[in-house]
């Protein structure tokens, strides 16, 4: 029996498998979206009232639950799009301009 | 452990390359937290699947299977057929997902299919109203007078002239035990329709609105806000179908709606209707047929429809 898993085929010099299948697991990690960004997030801890808001409602995925229980946006990966800014209910995040 | 009413896991990985503000990425991480680790998914091409597998990368830390653009709903009932062959399948969610150009159009005559024949998963259309992967052209799905490359507005032209399609109701003829229309601005009520849908054996389907700032051409920080906007106006009522039954949730004063030019006005889809003049007859044309639409959904809910 073939063992299709272990199958590659070559494409030019790129080995690809059978059936384009993906050997990783959660791999875009390796592309740091932050770059993309012109503004950042900035929360006020001492406003963050822990609610998880911001969390449940960003596109990435990027925002992180800290220690305290108050919640970060991980800036390696934040687009900087403002929905957690505008969705905070104790506006407790502002949107800055990057500095390159 | 649970955060804001959804679950702490995270199975779509950071660094996928969606726009920024895109509310079907929100919409694929509500619409995972709700399947679960032990669920297989099926996607067809559209902006999720190609800003999650820039190949060999993969945003997903669940099984996903990219279909056609048409046939999602066939591969699932496939893996579904096979699960009962084996026996396991009350263990494991099949959960089929696609844009609207997928759902409403391409892949709606094997979606029929399947639901006709009763096929046990469920279909998820993350609704942005257009298709959106290949340059935003109009689809089934885009609302009347929506300006899309396809259906552009200019001096003889109001965006699209034809009336949204009700897919709801489409496969609600189809007899499915549970059908809902939900909303990204509503996450938690979202999440609650997609799980029961999940639970509910059959085919069962939620159409999920999800805003897309680079087709709707809105302001990326408006995404969930918009969102909201659009089930306060009405353009976009929650409600379910529950075994033949509907359900509204919301809203459900109709005296009490927020006005659609609130949600039109907004947008840069609708710009033409307020520029260079205000196109009266046709917001108010909008507003009407909003007016009737939920009020027909009220209706049958009274009366046990
Ligand atoms: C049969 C077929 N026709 C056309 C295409 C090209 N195509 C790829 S994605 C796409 C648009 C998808 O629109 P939608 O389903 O609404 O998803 P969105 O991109 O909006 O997320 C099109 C037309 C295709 N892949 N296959
Ligand atoms: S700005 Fe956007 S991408 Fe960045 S953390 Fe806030 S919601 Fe997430
Ligand atoms: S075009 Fe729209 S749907 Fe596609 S990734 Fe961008 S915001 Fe999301
Ligand atoms: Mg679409």
């Amino acid at each position: 029996m073939i063992d299709f898993e272990n199958v590659k085929l070559k494409i030019g010099d790129t080995e690809i498998t059978i059936g384009a299948v993906l050997e990783s697991n959660g791999s875009t990690s390796n592309l740091k979206t932050g770059a993309w960004r012109s503004m950042r997030p900035v929360t006020d801890l001492e406003k963050c009232i822990s609610c998880g808001i911001c969390w449940s409602l960003c596109p990435e995925g990027c925002i992180i639950k800290r220690k305290d229980g108050k919640f970060e946006a991980d800036l390696d990966y934040c687009k900087g799009c403002g929905i957690c800014a505008n969705e905070c209910p104790v506006k407790a995040i502002t949107m800055v301009m990057e500095e390159k | 452990m649970a955060i804001a009413g959804l679950p702490e896991e995270e199975y779509l990985s950071c660094g996928h390359r969606a726009c920024a503000g895109c509310g079907a990425a929100t919409a694929i991480r509500l619409i995972t937290k709700a399947a679960g680790k032990n669920s297989i998914l099926v996607e067809s091409t559209g902006c999720i699947e190609v800003i999650s597998t820039p190949y060999p990368e993969t945003a997903w830390k669940l099984p996903w299977i990219h279909g056609a653009f048409e046939n999602p709903s066939s591969i699932a009932s496939g893996i579904s057929a096979a699960l009962k062959a084996k026996g396991i399948e009350d263990e494991i969610n099949v959960v089929a997902f696609g844009g609207d150009g997928s759902t409403y159009d391409i892949g709606l005559g094997h979606i029929s299919g399947a639901f006709e024949r009763g096929d046990n998963f469920t279909y998820i259309c993350y609704d942005n109203e257009a298709y959106m992967n290949t340059g935003i052209q109009r689809s089934g799905a885009t609302p009347y007078g929506a300006s899309t490359t396809t259906s552009p507005a200019g001096r003889e032209s109001i965006g699209k002239v034809e009336w949204k399609k009700d897919i709801i109701h489409i496969l609600a003829a189809h007899k499915s035990p549970y059908l809902a229309s939900a909303s990204i601005g509503y996450p938690t009520d979202a999440f609650k329709k997609i799980r029961k849908a999940i639970e509910t054996k059959g085919p069962t389907f939620v159409n999920l609105f999800a805003t897309c700032p680079t087709g709707w051409r809105s302001d990326p920080a408006k995404s969930i806000e918009l969102a909201k906007l659009a089930v306060e106006t009405g353009v976009v009522p929650l409600y379910e179908i529950i075994n033949g039954k509907h359900v509204v949730g919301m809203p459900r004063d109709i005296s009490k709606l927020k006005p659609v030019e609130e949600y039109l006005k907004v947008q840069g889809r609708y710009r033409h209707l307020f520029r260079p003049e205000k196109k009266e007859m046709e917001i108010n044309f909008i507003q009407e047929r909003v007016k009737e639409n939920l009020a027909l959904l009220l209706e049958y809910a009274e009366t046990g429809h």
